[in-house]
């Protein structure tokens, strides 16, 4: 089957609005007779869902959480980018979509990111009558902040907390379609499996977790925004539940998976300290605009360190290796997360790691509070300043800043990084990759919708800081609401989806089966066990940089580590009631199969772009000697899988990308 | 580090659950609190046992899922810090640690440790939204300028992440403060004031009808709050409903 | 009386002004018995006064009434419901480490005050009632001078009896440390003056007691 990525024709500007034009639309009688389900209740699933039940659709919306509002869309901190232009910093939607696809290092839909960066005005006109609290100036007028690098400053910011306060604003635009019933929450519910009746999407298995029964609901659209399969590595950013069993449920139906390996490590996360870690906390990428990064430049020094022997601030100037400073003069610091990434890991695996595990380097604020610390004392006219009192006016400033974020780091390592530096690794962060969807972001399964991080479609080979939100939101507000209502101008004749089909009865039973088998295997090795076992895997040989002899050797574990999971897996209690190692199971039993088709797509794309660095792929002279190298010339296509029962026997489409509007260039921070 | 563990187990809503013994060894000041219990669960389960139950999502502070008493108090000892940012480091070695849901007729155990918390969401079903549809023809975000205090103010009061420690903590498990949050954060925009009579007394008539206590002052939602949620909300919310019965 | 005031948020705003009424009505008492210290003569006619005048006899003291009895039987009812809103119990509660003993046992020292009252109309006002209302006799003279002030140095006499009122008024103290604060954020006071107006309570809580203490020990060492 031939990918059609259904991007309307006419100019780039025109292309969204000529659509929403032509589109057929369902008149509200008969929206009333219509059915959708929601899967996941983030910031593209909450929104979609209280969008379309405005509208007059029936809305059932899922989420595995006790309550819709604690999707991990929440834990989202810096902002959300949308090209208003308030600061008449010469912003435009052009120049949004231009850093967007630039920053996805042009691996994204020229179309679908246009299309983000037209609504993302909208987007911050709609929370803000909502009530969403966006950090004001004193003239009463929304604050905005530069990010990650850019040239504009289009951030808008609710302290560290934008992702919650957008998510608390879906979440009220739901409750008030929960109070006039439009949308029915289930919630401590799973979706198992995908239901298919004549080839379209209509319905869902769900599992209820509180009481393990296992139910049929119909619908005539399902939109899974189910997130991003970060977890997969087991250590990750992502909340402990976050799973792609949803998506990977609908790809097993039919839905072409997309570039599965493309993932984002972000740079300034909290180190491991230990086996027992069960997450990682990530720190803003803002950090980076006053931190310095460094390892010691002799390997003595570093083991030093890692003994306990010897304290960062006892080392003196010349035997510190500012390594981004020196690498990458023009950015320094500030270079992309995948190249700041990178870069730590290279000095840790040269053995200059600085915590005890020697995974961590410093991101020290010395020179920042000593920096801040004079221009206050000069400011408020202070002569002679002591050391002591530069030291105080400086860590003054610093704690303005970024008080919340230290104390926050405080609680964790138990060290304070006002008087030593702070130690930070680079941790898996998102997930571009994601379902395959086209223009309308209906996936290859008629019916069948995927939204925010749970799809692929804007942010090609990396994101940028700040765009996960607007793009969950733009799918959910401004755009599911006019594509499916596109899909559902057929459906308004087709009357309940009855859920006593045999389309259903199969369903059901082979999410039975799956359950039965978890349940009776051996019981060796408890599901986390496996999991782990798994990241390691992924983190060494998919992680930050790859190769072709390490990603065949991971196709080849984890194949051989999910079949020890299927057969050795200690499942205790029983499937009746809740179990939530059985929900464990589930999920990590899809990510074993995604792992495999991540590091086959890994193997496939030999080329390095945006977050996926291959070894093999890197410039060989010149200024550039060392980095990334892409090749547009044969890697200038999205990756769509189609199952083919193992993962690795998965069947590769290419969609060709066009770049009609912007010049494809090489990304250079020297 | 070595601890006694005394854990709340009950099999599912309608069973009688009792308090557990567990010792545990080999715990490190580095592990959260949950991490702790996740070795416990390992244990378990490699011992064929059920383990505990507890939710937990984000393990960041700021889902709200996360939700155990402590040694009598929500979220343990440590103050501003939801469960999962508690660190071992607050107890020493030998201590005896006591771990309970969180008790309130309105929040009933699911199981072991995890509590049921959909009457906080009835209430904001009630009223917690201002009604505006998604148009994308909403008025420019900067058409209406909001003083900084009170944006500032509704931020507070919003970054209420509705773990139920306020309830927990209340001697009267009374819902005062998470309802008067998010009351509060909706009162002090102009968004929000056009109906705001009628979402106080929505709002308000929700939380009674869940069968949480009476709200008697003491305070003490405020200081376990892990979010530092004030006490003023309460008195706005007061105020708000006050005013919304004399109107009428 | 729950049935009445249906919300949880009206229940408290009574709670909270009648209480507050009930403070000032003790302002009120406490100035008077003041005055006992310092003239005998202006105790007895103000007692008179109260005692005899038709608008504080047949309106102010049925509200008072009124609001005495409607405080406790609110604050009972009040107990009953935040008890039942968590039927089962921690095992281990630790409400010291965030709310002081006197907001988590307002029941307690509200049970010894109301217990004080039983004793305090015992000794007065039911003598009161019973002189003036069943025998008629209005005059408030005995032995050829207004009674008052002898009644209550007689009333002192009783070591016992004095340290029960002393216990009593610290049980009141105690009550009023959170009550009095308290009302002001039931009834929405909560602004830049409440700092201010919680200094102010918290300091009428112990000095007005404290007041009544020192009355009563007065009387017991001076009769």
């Amino acid at each position: 089957m031939a990918l059609d990525s259904k991007i309307p024709k006419g100019p780039l500007a025109d292309k969204w609005t000529n659509h929403k034009n032509k589109i057929n639309l369902v008149n509200p009688a008969n929206k009333r007779n219509i059915d959708i389900i929601i899967v996941g209740t983030g910031l593209a699933g909450g929104s979609a869902a209280a969008s379309l039940a405005e509208l007059g659709y029936n809305v059932k919306t899922f989420c595995y959480q006790d309550s819709p509002r604690r999707a991990h869309s929440i834990a989202a901190q810096g902002g959300i980018n949308a090209a208003k232009n308030y600061q008449g910093d010469g912003d435009s939607n052009y120049r949004l979509f231009y850093d967007t696809v630039k920053g996805g290092d042009y691996r994204s839909r020229e179309a679908n990111v246009y299309r983000l960066a037209e609504v993302s005005g909208n987007i911050i006109d709609q929370c803000v009558a909502q009530g969403v609290p966006f950090a004001r100036e004193y003239g009463g007028l929304l604050d905005n902040r530069s990010f990650g690098g850019v040239l504009v400053s289009r951030t808008f910011y609710a302290k560290g907390q934008t992702g919650q306060q957008l998510l608390l604003g879906a979440y009220s635009a739901m409750n008030r379609q929960i109070n006039r019933g439009k949308i029915q929450a289930f919630n401590r519910h799973e979706m198992l499996d995908l239901v298919k009746v004549n080839g379209k999407a209509r319905g869902i298995i769900a599992r209820n977790l509180v009481t393990g029964e296992i139910e049929r609901h119909s619908a005539h659209a399902v939109v899974l925004a189910t997130g991003g399969y970060g977890n997969v590595f087991y250590l990750s950013t992502n909340a402990m539940g976050s799973n792609v069993m949803a998506a990977w449920r609908a790809h097993r139906r039919g839905a072409h998976f997309a570039n599965p390996c493309y993932t984002q490590i972000h740079p300034t996360c909290i180190p491991v300290s230990g086996d027992h870690q069960s997450k990682l906390t990530l720190m803003s990428e803002s950090l980076r605009n006053d931190g310095r990064i460094w390892v010691p430049k002799k390997k003595e020094d570093a083991i030093a360190i890692r003994e306990g022997k010897l304290k960062p601030t006892q080392l003196a100037e010349e035997d510190r290796d500012y390594y981004l400073e020196r690498r990458y003069p023009a950015f320094g610091n500030l270079v992309p997360r995948d190249v700041a990434s990178r870069a730590a890991k290279e000095r840790c695996d040269a053995g200059f790691g600085v915590n005890k595990t020697g995974e961590a380097v410093y991101l020290d604020f010395a020179a920042a509070i000593q920096r801040y610390g004079k221009e206050k004392a000069l400011t408020s006219g202070i002569e002679n300043p002591s050391a002591e009192k530069i030291l105080e006016l400086g860590e003054a400033i610093i704690e303005a800043k970024y008080g919340n974020l230290f104390q926050m780091y405080e609680k964790i390592v138990d060290e304070n990084p006002y008087k030593t530096p702070m130690m930070i690794y680079p941790a898996v962060h998102y997930t571009m990759g994601g379902l395959w969807v086209d223009y309308n972001l209906q996936t290859t399964i008629p019916g069948c919708y995927a939204a925010g991080e749970a799809n692929f479609s804007d942010h090609g080979a990396n994101r940028l800081g700040a765009s996960a939100l607007m793009q969950g939101l733009a799918d959910g507000y401004f755009v599911l609401p006019y594509t499916i209502g596109d899909y559902l101008s057929d459906d308004i004749r087709t009357g309940k989806i009855s859920t006593e089909t045999p389309e259903f009865d199969e369903a059901e039973k082979h999410v039975k089966d799956r359950i039965q088998k978890l349940m009776s295997a051996k019981g060796e090795h408890s599901v986390d066990y496996y999991h782990k076992r798994l990241g390691k895997i992924m983190w060494n040989k998919c992680g930050m940089s790859r190769n072709a002899k390490g990603l065949q050797e991971a196709i080849d574990e984890i194949s051989a580590l999910r079949k020890d999971f299927w057969e050795n897996v200690n499942i205790p209690g029983d499937s009746a009631g809740m179990n939530t190692e059985l929900e464990k199971a589930g999920r990590v039993a899809d990510f074993l199969e995604l792992g495999e088709l991540f590091a086959k797509d890994a193997l496939n794309r030999n080329e390095s772009c945006g977050g996926h660095f291959r070894e093999e792929s890197v410039e060989q002279s010149g200024e550039q000697k060392g980095e990334a190298l892409r090749d547009d010339e044969n890697f200038k296509y999205v990756s769509a899988w189609e199952y083919k029962g193992e993962p690795k026997d998965a069947e590769l489409h290419k969609e060709e990308l066009t770049y009609e509007n912007i010049e494809l260039k090489t990304r250079s921070y020297k | 580090m070595k601890l006694l563990l005394k854990i709340w187990r009950q099999k599912n809503a309608s069973n009688k659950g009792q308090m557990v013994d567990y010792p545990i060894d080999g715990i490190e000041e580095d592990m959260s609190f949950l991490e702790m219990l996740d070795v416990l669960n390992e244990g378990l389960i490699n011992k064929g046992e059920e383990p505990v139950v507890f939710d937990h999502d984000c393990r960041e502070g700021i889902c709200g899922m996360c939700s155990l008493q402590i040694n009598g108090e929500p979220h343990g000892p440590d103050r501003k810090v939801t469960t999962c940012q508690l660190h071992m480091r607050m107890f020493k070695d030998g201590d005896t640690i006591t771990i309970e849901p969180f008790r309130a007729n309105a929040f009933p155990v699911v199981k072991d440790l995890m509590v049921d918390r959909s009457a906080f969401d009835r209430i904001q079903h009630a009223g917690g939204y201002i009604s505006v549809n998604t148009s994308g023809n909403t008025i420019d975000a900067n058409a209406t300028p909001i003083n900084k205090g009170d944006a500032d103010n509704a931020f507070n009061a919003a970054a209420c992440i509705g773990c139920g420690a306020c309830v927990a903590a209340c001697k009267n498990a009374s819902a005062m403060l998470f309802t008067s949050a998010k009351v509060s954060q909706y009162a002090l925009l102009p968004q929000g004031q056009v109906e705001a009579a009628e979402r106080v007394q929505a709002m308000v008539a929700q939380m009674d009808s869940e069968g949480f206590g009476n709200c008697t002052n003491t305070g003490a939602c405020e200081i376990e709050c892990p979010k530092g949620i004030s006490l003023e909300n309460i008195a706005r919310m007061n105020r708000e409903y006050l005013s919304a019965s004399i109107k009428g | 009386m729950g049935g009445i005031i249906k919300s949880s948020i009206a229940r408290k705003v009574a709670m909270a002004l009648s209480g507050l009424f009930l403070v000032f009505f003790l302002l009120q008492h406490f100035s008077i018995n003041l005055t006992s210290v310092f003239s005998k003569d202006v105790f007895n006619t103000t007692s008179h006064f109260m005692g005899t005048n038709p608008l504080v006899q047949f309106v102010l003291q049925p509200v008072l009434i009124f609001g005495v009895v409607f405080h406790f039987i609110m604050g009972f009812i009040l107990e009953i419901q935040n008890r039942k809103a968590r039927s089962i119990k921690y095992a281990q509660y630790n409400g010291g480490a965030n709310a002081s003993w006197m907001s988590r046992n307002m029941i307690i020292s509200g049970i010894v005050v109301l217990a004080f009252l039983g004793l305090h109309f015992y000794d007065f006002w039911i003598p009161e009632i019973n002189t003036k209302f069943i025998q008629g006799d209005m005059s408030g003279i005995h032995n050829g001078e207004l009674r008052y002030f002898t009644e209550l140095q007689h009333k002192f006499v009783s070591p016992v009896r004095t340290l029960l009122y002393v216990i009593s008024f610290a049980f009141l103290a105690l009550h009023l440390l959170h009550g009095f604060a308290s009302s002001f954020q039931s009834v929405g006071v909560n602004n830049k003056y409440s700092g201010g107006i919680q200094k102010f309570a918290k300091a009428f809580a112990i000095v007005i007691p404290a007041g009544f203490i020192f009355v009563a020990i007065f009387h017991h060492l001076n009769h």
